[in-house]
């Protein structure tokens, strides 16, 4: 690991400003992804900032009867909060699939949504990777695809957002909260969060420099059958292959995000039009552009399968 | 803000440490690497105190010095172990403030104030904790170098447990896990045994947490 320096931030607007003056600065939470990259030296921070004396820890009401959920809320916590496990059931469903306990009880929201691509050739500082180490090439796309995205990817870059959280915020409709060094605050919606890589893969969110997030908000609750299915190599503590967030209705239609098939949760609103037509029209229609390799053509049926899989669970309930 | 703590690291600091605290005395002064602005205070380390198994601790560190590498390397409590170094496989699992994490995954100095409870702090040889005595038991292992993690994430997992967190085998959100076989094997996933202790390690949990399945 490179040396740094560090400090524990009290106020937010105050860490932004230092994230976007000083040279090298990086936020830290959880850390359980950050250090994991940091011991590969594929993240050198010069500085890190503390900000886990910040108070976004609370899960509060909206006052249009949603959620807001503070950007330091622990994976665990969030999964385990009584609202999210009755009116958010996608959410909690979705967190309680990914990593481990002991990660979920350290990783945060804010985190989690920031967090890396599990891409081999991204963790593997002997290739080339756009990710990585700009303009160094795309060691993955002619490699050991079969994890890899298979849509929204480009020449540059093949990798998936590995995160299970997001997939089910994108379903929800939530938005993300920052402010930046100047205290100005405002609201993202996770569908504009994270960038597609085009020839900047390193690019990975529209956060500017210095902006920190402090909270995720949820609409008000969605009716309906909550579901999130993940399809992995093992049964537990392993990446989706392919997942879906679902809030499916009784008259068959719905909403529906996929994780594990691009470089962001993948949801295309105008495609739920075909859901009461059944998974194979969704499913053409959500991935009618995907250019998938040889390796991981299977992902494009194995979608249409799991939307088949949770379309049916949804009829059962 | 608080600022780097500016002191010196002890010659026996030096000597009695592990890695971590050795790379400070051998960082080349003034080096063209692309971190200057870090290696004054990379030297002069950073104060934190926690409470380790109800002992108080004071610890100058390297800030890049893991939770795990303080209570193995400075404080030289070694049941917690180092096995993948990266999150992966659960042999430095200890409990911060009730709460199990992945030792190896975070920073010493980000637990100031904190009270960290490893396998030293549960039983002892002549005093077990109820799920060592278990794991002795059922022979919930083969070469033991998982067993303190496994033992410390199984104590955590029966609080969760009683605390109501649901799992992702949980078949109803709503309503209290139950302690199944099944329940403690996924909570359990982020533990790893080479040797392949599991079903004799699910037996041990299922006696330690009082049920029959």
């Amino acid at each position: 690991m490179r040396s740094f320096t560090y400090e524990r931030a009290s106020l937010a607007q105050e860490a932004a400003a230092k994230a976007q003056e000083t040279p090298g600065a990086k936020f830290i939470a959880g850390g359980t992804n950050l250090l994991d990259l940091m011991k590969l030296e594929i993240e050198t921070p010069q500085h890190l900032i503390d900000v886990n004396g910040l108070k976004f820890d609370k899960i509060e009401k909206t006052e249009d009867g949603g959620l807001r959920i503070g950007a330091l809320v622990r994976n665990t916590a969030l999964a385990a909060d009584m609202r999210v496990r009755r009116d958010y059931g996608v959410l909690s469903r979705a967190l309680l699939a990914g990593a481990s306990g002991q990660l979920r009880n350290k990783a945060t929201t804010a985190g989690n949504l920031l967090q890396r691509t599990r891409c081999p050739y991204f963790y593997d500082t002997n290739q080339p990777c756009n990710k990585r180490t700009p303009g160094s090439g795309c060691a993955a796309i002619a490699g050991y695809s079969r994890q890899l995205g298979v849509i929204g990817v480009s020449e540059a870059c093949i990798a998936t957002n590995p995160s299970d959280m997001a997939v089910a915020m994108r379903a929800l409709d939530a938005e993300v909260e920052t402010i930046d060094a100047a205290g100005r605050t405002r609201k993202i919606p996770i569908a504009d969060f994270h960038r597609l890589p085009g020839d900047r893969p390193d690019l990975e969110t529209t956060l500017s420099s210095g902006e920190l997030i402090t909270a995720v908000t949820l609409p008000p609750p969605l009716r309906g059958t909550h579901i999130y299915k993940k399809v992995r190599d093992r049964a537990s503590y392993a990446f989706a292959l392919v997942s879906v967030a679902a809030v499916l209705q009784r008259d068959g239609t719905g909403r529906l995000a996929v994780g594990g098939v691009a470089p962001k949760p993948w949801r295309i609103e105008k495609a739920e039009a075909e859901l009461r037509g059944g998974a194979k029209p969704f499913s053409a229609r959500l991935l009618a552009d995907a250019k998938p390799t040889n390796e991981n053509a299977f992902k494009v049926t194995l979608v249409e399968r799991t939307v088949a899989a949770v379309m049916h669970e949804a009829r059962q309930k | 803000m608080a600022n780097p703590v500016e002191s010196e690291v002890s010659r026996r600091g030096v000597l009695v440490g592990g890695t971590a605290t050795a790379m400070i005395g051998v960082l080349p002064s003034g080096q063209g690497q692309a971190q200057p602005a870090s290696s004054d205070a990379v030297r002069q380390g950073f104060e934190v105190s926690f409470e380790v198994n109800g002992k108080p601790y004071s610890l100058q560190l390297d800030t890049r010095t893991t939770l795990l590498d303080a209570l193995r390397e400075h404080i030289h409590l070694t049941g917690s172990k180092k096995g993948c170094d990266h999150g992966q496989c659960g042999a430095c699992t200890v409990i911060v403030n009730g709460v199990r994490i992945n030792s190896c995954l975070t920073l010493a100095v980000m637990h100031q104030d904190d009270r960290i409870t490893t396998i030293e702090g549960l039983g002892t040889p002549e005093q077990l904790h109820p799920m060592q005595a278990a794991f002795i038991k059922h022979d919930g292992y083969q070469c033991g170098y998982c067993t303190p993690g496994q033992i410390c994430s199984a104590v955590a997992v029966l609080d969760e447990i009683k605390a109501g967190i649901p799992s992702h085998v949980s078949a109803d959100l709503t309503s209290p896990p139950e302690l199944t076989n099944v329940e403690m094997r996924e909570r359990m996933s982020g533990n790893i045994c080479r040797c392949g202790a599991y079903s004799n390690i699910a037996e041990a949990i299922a006696e330690a947490a009082g049920s029959k399945t």
